[in-house]
């Protein structure tokens, strides 16, 4: 026989005013195995939460309904109130007649009386079925995995290991650094990057604590958070890091020539080479799919070419490795892969992809970076003239909803001032054209560089959209408007930037879908709330930072990376996770094996136990969501607490009252 | 001070029943909690916005002892003055109160309002940090949140927590769902204090919490990492910028007043109307970068989230008047964050608000309505508005006091007040003394998601910090 | 094969060369062109001002004139009526409201039944450029055409939904199975000044010097068009453009269908090339394609 107890707050005179709060009580009473109950005006206070403490111990209770608000609110703090008296949690449940009767029914009382009543019934009957029950406790190995090797990555990864924690760095290309590394200097202070990079990529290769695996990319994740177990796939570089001198014999000897990617095809390179070339100490790589040695050997023709093998004087260079497998178990992983930019041959108007001195703003990078391939000097790409006229457009590929992205990729204005300005201070006697829709200068300091570039290098900002750009000879001309003026402008120009889209890292769908991470119709990674849980992703223990969540500028992503390490500090604060115990649960003899709840989860929380051929619940990721309770045929699936027996009671609670007292 | 607002609005309606529930008192008695535990598990975290709320409850999760410092009576920040945010609409105070009331119970955070940071002595590890615990009138210990108080005190006049568009008692919360719920009295408006009179709220007391006799007290907290989440104001335009109307023309308000009409369990529970008759505007003007880019005479920088806000209040302001007319003055339209683009297309497109590219220059009352002077450069022209309503999305200041905690804490603070950090790429988290941290919108103003993942940010460089103090005495690398 | 056909006005005056060579072009590719009976003016761009409903009822009536005929797809050769008879198809199936008002006002039943098409879109799509270049009897070999699509044959793209908008092929495709050789030019989309040449000749004689000077500067003998403003403008405004630049060198701007009918060894002198205010003629003998 059940003792429960019932407990009326008044919420001030949130529920008070519209529901006579005594007479729920004494309707309360009335109710079967109820053997207490009282109002009072805050029942989540502290002397409140005392009366609810105080009963329990006093009469025995097992089982309580606090009616009061909503259980978002305060569900936790009267578990954990029942909790410290020795009654289990989970045979609390609150009965909300605030949001869902006195909120609703202000205008009348006798109603709203009643139907408090019914609510309260109903959750007592409830109470009645529930389960006793315990948080579910997950291991947790405190060891992390950093997908993406870039800015984020690498902040994120200093602090977990400054602060104690082994970090493992999955980078895809030959060296950690990204986009950053393609940079020279930043707006708004014209800080020099290389040197605090460099920093920090030196920091990150002597951490004794961080893994680095380059040339590398996630081949599995299996597990939840807490316990993940990532499959990390390396791609060989065939040459041996230990041996290889850097001497750079074989750099010449390579026969092959494919644009350059870190160099945004302003250069070509070999088969083998280094791949940021304006850091010496890099040791140089292989592609294998650029190489001749693999292409003959599949098409069986001729001499497989072992140039750079030759060459080498310290027997650095092995064809012969192949990819390899290796395993990290971690608690937490944290998603920083970073973007791409969307690219100019999507913009044939431009002549993007086609006009070689229609470049994109990475490319301009690279033209004034002092290691890169002009010594930072700003020549055309095609003739290698210093070009006097240079046309920037702003918002290449963003803010077209139409054909492109709907989006706007947030960094462009500051990167196109500050190429601009930095042109300008090269070369003096030419002019820079911006051509913009709306300049986005919205950070603190960002306004003034702005405006210092109109006033002191002259900037020429135009207000509109381009609407083509074409070769004549040797010059582009650059059809645009001036929406101030109300003209058409017809610009010739010798060189034209775009500021193209930043878009996700190419593969992040099939990459999503490994790490069970949700994307946007875009593509970059959801957050588990974009105000409040920014760093988070919707599933457990996958934090997200950088550019791969949106675009975003150097400042914004650094701050995201390191949110990621105090969140995952703060879950490695402790040896254990806590779960949620309601959970959904299978009823084996009933479980026919057909497999529809494990497609229709949304957190991998349903696996089929191929042994017993029935679908089993992983207690440890499941959300409570109920989508399988609902998608089974057989109803072999319940949550837990909140089984259909239960609502059903509840739903007959309500359907057999009466509307007034 | 102002004018006393007469809303038309049934003076007996309660507050209270629109609002969210009112939550108990929390754990904020003593620093026993906080002493309990070594120094390197202490931090303190000056401001109780969410950028303060998010840090905390990261440490506090993470196992650190956090005293949480703000000079208003409750947590919550700017926060609270919101009724929705963008790009989602989502309501503030749904996304808000479960933070604050998570802070408010977390056995590892210990509250201490009405505080101001007074000195700093000692270093990294190791701070003494004496707080000035201002006069209330109402003894914490003692007072249970029942709120009598506040129903029974006759005093009713204009507020600071509604940007004196509606009506607070002398004894007051700061909203019906403060965390913690207890009241404070306001000394210049408590009849009891200033002329002798009333003492009703002292007699009417269960437990007998008023004190009029109560002193300052200080108290001296040593911690091992402090955070500075301190937060904004906003920019003084009534008296700066005279050719707005100087603060004299009531149908013009700024934006974080908008927010307070737009709000349910504001001055006019949410209802659309002027401030000067009640009756709902049918054409607003909205006018951004009132005071910022404005290096001339006011603010040189940008205030990075007036335009979404604006385009927000706009769409909010449609929501209720249907047949309302919004026109936006803008120079540059500013929507990075993600969905933020797409929110601003949709205010035009499916809103039918009108942006106008130009300044307004000009705003004077003429038959009851507010003309708007500005200019279309798209057009070439000047425009010419008769508003019922005009809405200035005002420069965003660092809150006030800024310079002086800077030096008390030995920070710089840059031309316009916000604090500077180590380095604005790669840690604008971090400043020039190590164990001090700076977030939110001290740092420069950004909008929640940004100020959110700062506080975080901060916690983490707060826990590496102190992590590293507690391996060295462990000798552990 | 027979299509319902609309013509539209112009083709039945100003240029009816594009008509009678279209028609009986396509009796040589076996399909045939069945003028829809009692049709009436398209409107002309003027029933896509947005606001005005009653402007639509025209095209929606012949629409549903095409449906109650028992055809399924309405060809058109005027880019023009092409465009208005799309928008408006377009607006009949997707905005409930507009279609509900339009219908009941001139009394019929239409949802959006019928396929609006180009003549290009026929011989892309039904026929084939492939079969088409196996009809071609006389391949004009050598002649370089600056294929000249104008706005209204591709733009607004959702609507239109014929060719990629910034980088379209179709006509090129055309040229190339006629065994000419087509030539690129930067100006192929660009606006010809439309309109704009009624009041406001100085910006249509504008935008058409620099379609054609672009045109001429890549190598082209000729420019090919398929609507009858773009023609206008491209051809009839040429002496204009010579008051102002005395140094431009006039090109001639003929239908499409009147090089395809030369490539289905129709004679030059049936296709009406007096009309041209510059003379194709010279060009295609140059080239071999019409005999002396």
């Amino acid at each position: 026989m059940k003792k429960l107890g019932v407990f009326v707050c008044w919420c001030g005179s949130n529920i008070a005013s519209s529901v006579d709060v005594d007479q729920t009580v004494a309707g309360a009473l009335k109710l079967d195995g109820v053997v207490h109950a009282e109002n009072y005006m805050y029942m989540c206070s502290d002397p409140g939460q005392q009366k609810v403490k105080d009963a329990i111990q006093e009469k025995n209770l097992d089982g309580v309904v606090v009616a009061c608000c909503s259980p978002s609110m305060h569900e936790n703090t009267f578990r954990k109130a029942a909790g410290s008296v020795g009654l289990n949690p989970y045979l609390l449940e609150i009965a909300n007649i605030r949001e869902h009767c006195s909120w609703v029914h202000a205008n009348n009382k006798p109603v709203a009386t009643a139907k408090a009543i019914s609510i309260i019934e109903g959750a007592l009957d409830k109470v009645k079925q529930n389960l006793p029950l315990e948080t579910i406790t997950l291991d947790l190995t405190k060891r992390v995995c950093v997908v993406g090797g870039g800015i984020a990555g690498i902040m994120s990864a200093l602090d977990l290991a400054d602060a104690g924690y082994d970090v493992a760095i999955i980078e895809k290309e030959p060296a950690i650094g990204g986009h950053v590394s393609q940079i020279s200097t930043t707006f708004p202070y014209f800080q020099n990057v290389p040197e605090l990079l460099q920093k920090k990529i030196a920091e990150v290769e002597a951490h004794p604590r961080i893994n680095l695996y380059l040339n590398a990319e996630v081949d599995e994740l299996e597990g939840y958070v807490g316990n993940f177990k990532v499959t990390i796939q390396t791609k060989p570089a065939f040459v041996d890091t230990a041996t290889c001198t850097n001497c750079g014999k074989c750099l010449d000897v390579c026969p092959v020539l494919v644009p350059d990617e870190f160099n945004r095809g302003l250069t070509k390179r070999g088969a083998i080479f280094r791949y940021n070339q304006s850091n010496e100490s890099q040791l140089p790589v292989i592609m294998q799919g650029d190489c001749l040695h693999f292409s003959e050997e599949e098409s069986g023709t001729g001499e497989k070419c072992s140039l750079c093998v030759d060459a080498c004087t310290e027997n650095a260079i092995d064809l012969s490795v192949i990819r390899f497998l290796q395993e990290e178990l971690v608690g937490a992983i944290v998603m920083a892969t970073g973007y791409d930019l969307y690219s100019p041959t999507n913009l044939p108007e431009y002549g993007g992809g086609q006009i070689p001195d229609v470049i994109d703003g990475l490319a301009f990078e690279r033209l004034l970076d002092p290691k890169g391939p002009t010594a930072g000097k700003i020549f055309r790409p095609s003739d290698g003239q210093v070009p006097k006229i240079i046309v920037f457009i702003q918002c290449a590929g963003s803010r077209d909803p139409e054909r492109h992205k709907a989006y706007c990729s947030r960094a462009c204005c500051m990167y196109t001032a500050k190429q601009a300005r930095l042109y300008k201070q090269q070369v003096g006697d030419g002019t820079a054209y911006i051509s913009y829709i709306d300049i986005r200068s919205d950070s603190r300091d960002f306004e003034e560089f702005v405006q210092q570039g109109m006033e002191e290098e002259n900037l020429v900002y135009v207000r509109g959209r381009v609407a083509k750009v074409f070769a004549e000879g040797s010059v582009l001309k650059v059809y645009t408007a001036d929406t101030l003026s109300g003209r058409q402008l017809e610009i010739e120009a010798d060189l034209v930037v775009l500021a193209m889209a930043m878009e996700p890292k190419n593969g992040v769908h099939e990459l999503a879908k490994k790490m069970n991470v949700t994307i946007d119709g875009d593509g970059f990674f959801s957050e588990a709330h974009i105000k409040l849980y920014p760093v988070e992703s919707t599933t457990k223990g996958v934090y997200l930072a950088g550019c791969g969540q949106s675009p975003k500028d150097i400042t914004d992503t650094v701050s995201q990376a390191l949110a990621t390490a105090g969140k995952i500090q703060t879950m490695f604060s402790n040896d254990t996770l806590l779960a949620d115990p309601l959970v959904a649960e299978v009823k084996e003899d009933v479980c026919s094996g057909c497999g529809i709840c494990v497609d229709i989860c949304p957190y991998g929380a349903r696996v089929m136990d191929d042994f017993k051929r029935i679908s089993a619940v992983n207690q440890a990721v499941c959300q409570g969501c109920g989508a399988c309770i609902a998608a089974c045929p057989n109803k072999a699936c319940e949550l837990i607490n909140s089984t259909s027996r239960q609502f059903i009671r509840v739903i007959d609670d309500f359907a057999h009252k009466t509307q007034v007292i | 001070m102002g004018d006393v607002l007469n809303l038309n609005v049934n003076e007996s309606v309660d507050r209270t029943i629109a609002a969210e529930p009112v939550i108990g008192p929390c754990a904020f008695g003593n620093l026993e909690e906080l002493e309990s535990v070594p120094l390197d598990r202490r931090v303190m975290v000056i401001g109780g916005g969410i950028c303060g709320i998010t840090a905390a409850i990261d440490l506090g999760n993470a196992g650190y002892q956090v005293v949480m410092v703000d000079r208003l009576p409750s947590i919550g920040g700017r926060m609270l003055q919101l009724s929705e945010t963008f790009p989602t609409l989502d309501c503030a105070q749904c996304t808000l109160t479960p933070r604050t009331v998570e802070t408010g119970q977390h056995p590892k955070v210990t509250l201490k309002m009405n505080c101001e940071v007074e000195k700093l002595d000692g270093g990294p590890g190791d701070f003494k940090v004496l707080i000035r615990q201002k006069i209330t009138y109402v003894d914490w210990n003692k007072c249970t949140g029942c709120g009598t108080c506040i129903q029974k005190c006759p005093t009713k006049s204009a507020a600071m927590f509604e940007r004196d568009a509606g009506l607070m008692t002398a004894i007051y919360t700061l909203s019906p769902q403060a965390v913690p719920n207890k009241p404070v009295i306001d000394a210049d408006r408590c009849r009891y204090l200033t002329k002798g009179k009333c003492g009703v709220c002292a007699k009417v007391c269960p437990v007998g919490a008023i004190d009029y006799e109560q002193k300052e007290s200080l108290f001296e907290v040593n911690v091992g990492a402090i955070i500075v989440a301190t937060g904004f104001d906003v920019y003084d335009w009534k008296n700066k910028m005279p050719e707005l109307g100087g603060g004299k023309i009531p149908d013009v308000i700024d934006g974080l007043t908008f927010e307070r009409y737009l709000s349910a369990s504001g001055p006019s529970a949410g209802a659309m109307v002027r401030p000067s008759d009640g009756v709902e505007p049918k054409e607003i003007v909205f006018i951004q970068c009132v005071g910022s880019r404005n290096p001339e005479y006011h603010k040189s920088y940008c205030s990075r989230v007036c335009c979404m806000y604006t385009a927000k209040h706009a769409r909010l302001y449609k929501h209720k008047v249907r047949d309302g007319q919004v026109y936006i003055f803008y120079i540059d339209i500013r929507s990075t964050g993600k969905g933020y683009e797409q929110f601003i297309q949709q205010s035009v497109s499916e809103e039918g608000i009108i942006y106008i590219r130009g300044r307004a220059a000009k705003l004077y009352e003429e038959n009851g309505k507010v003309m708007v002077q500005g200019a279309d450069t798209l057009t070439g022209r000047k425009v010419e508005i008769a508003a019922d309503l005009v809405v200035l999305a005002a420069a965003l200041v660092p809150n006030e006091g800024a310079l002086e905690l800077a030096e008390i804490l030995g920070l710089t603070c840059n031309k316009d007040g916000f604090f500077v950090e180590e380095d604005y790429k790669l840690s604008s988290i971090e400043t020039e003394r190590q164990g001090i941290y700076i977030a939110g919108c001290c740092q420069g103003i950004k909008d929640i998601a940004d100020t959110s993942a700062q506080g975080s940010a901060a916690a983490s460089k707060v826990q590496v910090f102190l992590s590293s103090i507690r391996r060295q005495k462990q000798n552990v690398v | 094969m027979k299509y319902p056909y609309f013509p539209g006005c112009t083709l039945y005056t100003k240029a009816k060369k594009l008509d009678e060579a279209g028609r009986e072009c396509s009796r040589r590719l076996g399909f045939e062109l069945d003028e829809l009976p009692d049709w009436t003016c398209c409107g002309a761009t003027f029933p896509l001002v947005n606001d005005y409903h009653i402007a639509m009822s025209g095209p929606t009536r012949i629409l549903a004139d095409t449906k109650d005929q028992g055809g399924d797809k309405l060809v058109t050769l005027c880019s023009v009526c092409f465009n208005v008879l799309k928008r408006t198809n377009y607006v009949m199936r997707t905005d409930e409201e507009r279609r509900a008002k339009i219908t009941d006002f001139i009394e019929r039943d239409y949802h959006g039944e019928t396929e609006v098409m180009h003549y290009l879109q026929v011989l892309r799509d039904d026929i084939g450029f492939d079969q088409l270049k196996e009809k071609v009897g006389k391949p004009l070999e050598g002649l370089k055409v600056a294929c000249y699509y104008g706005c209204l044959l591709l733009r607004p793209v959702k609507e239109i939904g014929l060719d990629n908008m910034e980088n379209p092929t179709i006509f090129e495709d055309f040229v190339r199975a006629l065994g000419a050789e087509p030539v690129e030019f930067p100006f192929k989309i660009e606006c010809c000044g439309a309109f704009q040449t009624v009041h406001s000749m100085d910006v249509a004689t504008r935008c058409s010097r620099n379609i054609l000077n672009s045109a001429r500067n890549s190598g082209a003998d000729l420019v090919i068009t398929t609507c009858p403003l773009c023609q206008f403008n491209l051809d009839d405004r040429q002496p204009e453009i010579l008051k102002s630049e005395p140094d431009f060198a006039t090109i001639p701007v003929v239908y499409f269908t009147q090089l395809l009918a030369l490539a289905l060894e129709m004679s030059a002198a049936d296709l009406g090339f007096e009309r041209n205010l510059i003379d194709p003629l010279p060009v295609l003998q140059a080239k071999g394609v019409v005999g002396d």
